[in-house]
């Protein structure tokens, strides 16, 4: 590739919007999963509903605990009453699947015609016996992973703001630490708790898969810090206690709505770190939440250079190559930070929504990054075109472009080799255990290729007439 | 409002865009939110485009809600015809624009003062039709407009072609092996001396359109996709249309008798019955597999039917008549055409079923327990759940849907990949069963074979012991007889013993 000028800050662009992306409303799908016990309704049309069936795929024929609410033309003319019909569907819902919260998923038609669904909830959830959770997750105002943020600001105003009296039953109280407790006398208990060191209550947010949440929790626990509970929990009825001046940390760089309701409405602490994507994120976040809680973190270095070690088969094969990311679902920057300390370089970061300071400690690491690999600094493009961008590809000849479905083909029919970035979204990519999956992505593309590369088959479309 | 998980036929924008992509140099914007571009997806992914998707949105967000979309679409428009030079840009309003209720024609002659390439308004309205119904709008549309401009041009040809001729109407990207039926279909009018004048949409030009009232007739092979145009031309130019579906040997042979007569009476003078009974008797194999020993096995053998109104009919028709098969009941989710329907297949099956609503297939599947099941990825779905074999016929599809080899459904290599998806499905429910008769696989706890319907009953140790020794095939229907039994008693355990009780009750 062409090496551009060297830049010694980050460049922030901002172009037209017209890219692809997933509908927020995609979230429903990894969350009614993750809350077991909930029940996700998308109050939108038909388009919703294709979008939803198609982009889950198999899923939808699992009996999901997710419907639509479809919406007719009397719903849009107001011939019929909103209240009415979804009082109607919700006790159905609640006839057929008895769930602890109905979550309603406002779309862009509901905004449109100013449906008040927050304003309905607590009349119908006083009068079904349901609690009811509004989040606007639309594709007006938000893209893909920005869903799970609106979904979880609106539950971080459900959780329980008191811990219960005993201390007994506080340990008691949530998910993980019945997990880990499992099946143990009182006196081990009593044992494991002095194996934490005495800490402001930390709760962390955003969803992951259950391995996943083990996983960090472990980590945490190595350096002595207790996690009290996470936003969300598998269940709803588990949703963490958040008192005043808990501390919060999130494990997603795409959870800024709900760092701010947590800290404006709930007033936590948010303890800004960058994300635990690759070793080195991890460890950055390890490293961060400790020393708020001013502990010396133990065993980081071995355990960094350990994974690190157990990398290098994968490593090695992307040394010195260079990767695009388009840009549709927000993990861009802390895969970017990864992949530079992998050694590659990265000409253009297309990101869909930039909050410099939910994400300021990951970008400041980037930046660190870039410098000690002594790589040139990406250029950050938020609301990217994606057009512009085909065009600079062509230009650029990244060896990897990371990218949504509309365009992974068309690209490698010509020569380029393509990764499909909602891939990212449902891999397990946090923690150190799991950096190998995210070069295991990462690195598919130029292993297939280098299977088929004396095949000549690079270019699969006729020479178009195009200037 | 209604509670959906799932729909048979999408929104009409999707219809719009897979005439308009399937056009060459035609590119589509959509009026739409971000997220709203997911066709591409489905293009890209389902029928492995190579070529990105000509289809882009002209984005609705936040700002356009407060002050209106203003110079945007009209600059989204005026940029793409200047990047990709398309000779037409359709403007695609989605179920959000059309409650925006912008003047969107305005725009649309806004932008066609600046740019070099047609532009036009798609005029579908998302609440009243659906992704077919709007596929077949948008093609009319399209055609209208180039055979008018045409005609103010006076480019519009005054004669038809020398020999005799086809425009094929309705194949279109994302349809269900429409690529496979073109090229068949294409071949089949070469055996039959009949040029094809054009292939609408898919690989067309606009600039093609004007030659459509060349050719002698029109065939449209879809019940779905081509009739207002057919319609269209047959009101502007008087040219016959032929809208019998060549898919089994019947009414293959059918639609090739009234090509000829279509084409006899412009004075062509051919007879095809030669034709016909040699592609019948030798060609296709589908006529020697109904006398074959392996299609007695089959007589009788109950299926059910569910798909589009085109796949659905043809293949009823297929099972009743060509093969003896029992078709319980045949259903379609083309409400709008759902007389059409009846009127095909109702002397093929005992029942006809039309719904959008997959719950109530499930649970007609579930109670009439066919050998096999003939439907879309959805029933194909259901047929797992309850251990019945299904071959996919009609769209909703998945990317399996489009094989890379040749499986075409119409004509008569057609009928020879029907018979093999057909057959295919019953052999295997066959051998499944007697693999359970003899012990082969029982290690599988049975399932519950209702597919809405909980089940309230608890069986007990020696009650499952003694249903797991009945043979897979009855299995099913001897659990619900038992649960029924059982319910009618208030018997909350079933044991062995209310197990037999029940199977003397129904005197079985």
């Amino acid at each position: 590739m062409t090496i551009a000028t060297e830049n010694t800050a980050l460049n922030f662009e901002c172009e037209t919007g017209n890219y692809h992306t997933f509908c927020p409303i995609s979230c429903v799908a990894w969350l009614y999963q993750k809350i077991e016990d909930s029940f996700f309704l998308v109050i939108g049309t038909k388009t919703c509903g294709y979008f939803l069936q198609n982009a889950m795929g198999v899923m939808i024929f699992a009996e999901p605990r997710y419907a639509m609410a479809e919406l007719e033309e009397g719903d849009i003319s107001a011939q019929l009453n909103d209240y009415n019909e979804l009082k109607r569907l919700c006790e159905q819902i609640k006839r057929d699947r008895n769930p602890s919260v109905i979550v309603w998923i406002g779309t862009c038609t509901t905004e449109i015609i100013k449906m008040d669904l927050e304003g309905l909830a607590p009349k119908l959830e006083a009068e079904i016996g349901i609690p009811i959770v509004v989040a606007r997750a639309n594709g007006l105002d938000y893209a893909f992973t920005q869903g799970e943020d609106t979904v979880l600001a609106a539950m971080a105003n459900r959780c329980p703001d008191k811990a219960p009296v005993s201390e007994t039953e506080k340990g008691e109280r949530n998910a993980i630490q019945k997990l880990l407790h499992f099946g143990k006398k009182k006196e081990d208990v009593a044992q494991e708790e002095a194996e934490y060191v005495d800490h402001p209550p930390l709760v962390l947010f955003g969803s992951l898969p259950d391995p996943v949440v083990t996983q960090l929790t472990l980590e945490l626990k190595k350096q002595g810090i207790k996690v009290s509970g996470w936003l969300p929990a598998k269940r709803f009825t588990e949703l963490p206690v958040l008192e005043e001046g808990y501390y919060v940390a999130g494990v997603n760089p795409f959870l800024s709505r709900t760092a701010t309701t947590l800290m404006r409405r709930r007033k936590c602490k948010l303890i800004g770190a960058p994300f635990p994507i690759g070793p080195d994120g991890t460890r950055a976040w390890v490293e961060k939440i400790c020393s708020v809680f001013g502990i010396t973190p133990k065993g980081l270095d071995e355990r960094e250079a350990q994974i690190w070690e157990n990398l290098e088969d994968y490593v090695k094969l992307i040394r010195g190559k260079s990767v695009f990311f388009m840009g549709d679902n927000l993990l861009e920057i802390s895969l970017a930070r990864f992949l530079v300390r992998c050694g590659m370089t990265v000409p253009e970061i297309g990101i869909p929504y930039m909050d410099k300071r939910y994400q300021a400690a990951e970008l400041a690491l980037l930046e660190k990054t870039c410098q000690e690999m002594n790589v040139p600094l990406p250029r950050i493009v938020e609301k990217p075109d994606n057009y512009n961008q085909v065009q600079r590809i062509y230009e650029l000849k990244p060896d990897l472009v990371i990218t949504g479905m509309s365009h992974a083909n068309p690209l490698e029919a010509r020569g380029i080799n393509t990764k499909w970035s909602v891939e990212f979204t449902f891999a397990q990519i946090h923690g150190f255990g799991n950096a190998r999956d995210i070069l295991e992505l990462v690195t598919r593309p130029l292993r297939r290729n280098n299977n088929l590369k004396d095949l000549g088959w690079d270019k699969l479309v006729r020479e178009e007439a195009k200037v | 409002m209604k509670l959906a998980y799932w729909m048979y036929a999408g929104p009409a924008h999707i219809g719009t865009l897979r005439v308009a992509s399937s056009f060459k140099n035609v590119h589509a914007i959509m009026h739409a939110p971000l997220g709203d571009d997911y066709f591409n997806v489905m293009r890209s992914m389902l029928s492995r485009e190579r070529d990105f998707t000509p289809v882009t949105a002209s984005i609705v967000d936040r700002h356009v809600l407060a002050r209106g979309s203003q110079e945007k679409v009209v600059e989204n428009i005026t940029r793409k015809d200047a990047e990709e030079h398309p000779d037409l840009i359709v403007l695609t309003p989605t179920c959000t624009s059309s409650i925006l209720q912008e003047d969107l024609q305005n725009f649309v002659d806004r932008a066609q003062m600046d740019a070099k390439g047609d532009v036009l308004l798609a005029d579908v309205n998302h609440y009243r039709v659906n992704e077919l119904q709007a596929a077949d709008r948008t093609l009319h549309q399209i055609v209208k407009y180039y055979i008018e401009k045409a005609r103010k041009k006076d480019e519009l040809p005054t004669s038809k072609t020398e020999n005799p001729s086809v425009n094929i109407i309705g194949i279109s990207t994302l349809g269900f092996h429409n690529n496979h039926d073109c090229t068949e279909l294409k071949k089949l009018m070469a055996d039959l001396g009949i040029e094809v004048n054009a292939v609408i949409p898919e690989g067309a030009s606009v600039h093609e359109l004007k030659n459509l009232p060349k050719a002698w007739f029109n065939l449209v092979p879809y019940r779905e996709l081509g009739l207002l145009t057919a319609n269209y031309l047959q009101e502007q130019f008087g040219t016959p249309f032929v809208d019998i579906t060549p898919m089994g040997v019947v009414e293959t042979a059918r639609c090739i008798r009234k090509i000829q007569q279509v084409i006899n009476q412009q004075g062509a003078n051919v007879d095809y019955e030669e034709f016909i009974n040699e592609q019948t008797l030798y060609v296709s194999q589908a006529a020697w597999f109904s006398r074959s020993i392996d299609c007695q096995n089959l007589t009788g053998k109950k299926a059910v039917v569910f798909g589009d109104s085109t796949h659905a009919a043809a293949i009823t028709k297929i099972l009743s008549r060509e093969m003896g098969i029992k078709v319980v009941w045949a259903g379609t989710y083309c409400k709008y055409d759902a007389d059409w329907f009846r009127e095909q297949v109702s002397e093929y099956c005992d029942e006809v079923l039309i719904t959008e609503d997959h719950g109530e297939i499930g649970d007609a599947i579930a109670r009439v327990e066919p050998a096999a099941i003939f439907g879309t990825q959805m029933e194909r779905h259901v047929g797992k759940r309850l251990d019945i074999p299904c071959g996919v016929i009609a769209a909703p599809i998945h990317v399996q849907n489009f094989p890379i080899g040749y499986k075409p459904f119409m004509g008569y290599e057609g009928t020879n990949q029907i018979t093999d998806l057909i057959y295919n499905s019953f052999t295997l429910g066959m051998e499944d069963h007697l693999l359970e008769i003899f012990g082969g696989h029982d290690t599988k706890e049975v399932i519950t074979k209702g597919i809405s319907a909980e089940s309230d009953l608890h069986w007990t140790k020696d009650g499952l012991a003694e249903l797991n020794k009945i043979p897979g095939f009855v299995r099913g229907k001897v659990k619900r007889n038992t649960e029924k039994f059982a319910r009618e008693r208030g018997v909350k355990d079933i044991s062995a013993e209310v197990l037999y009780a029940a199977k003397e009750a129904v005197g079985a």
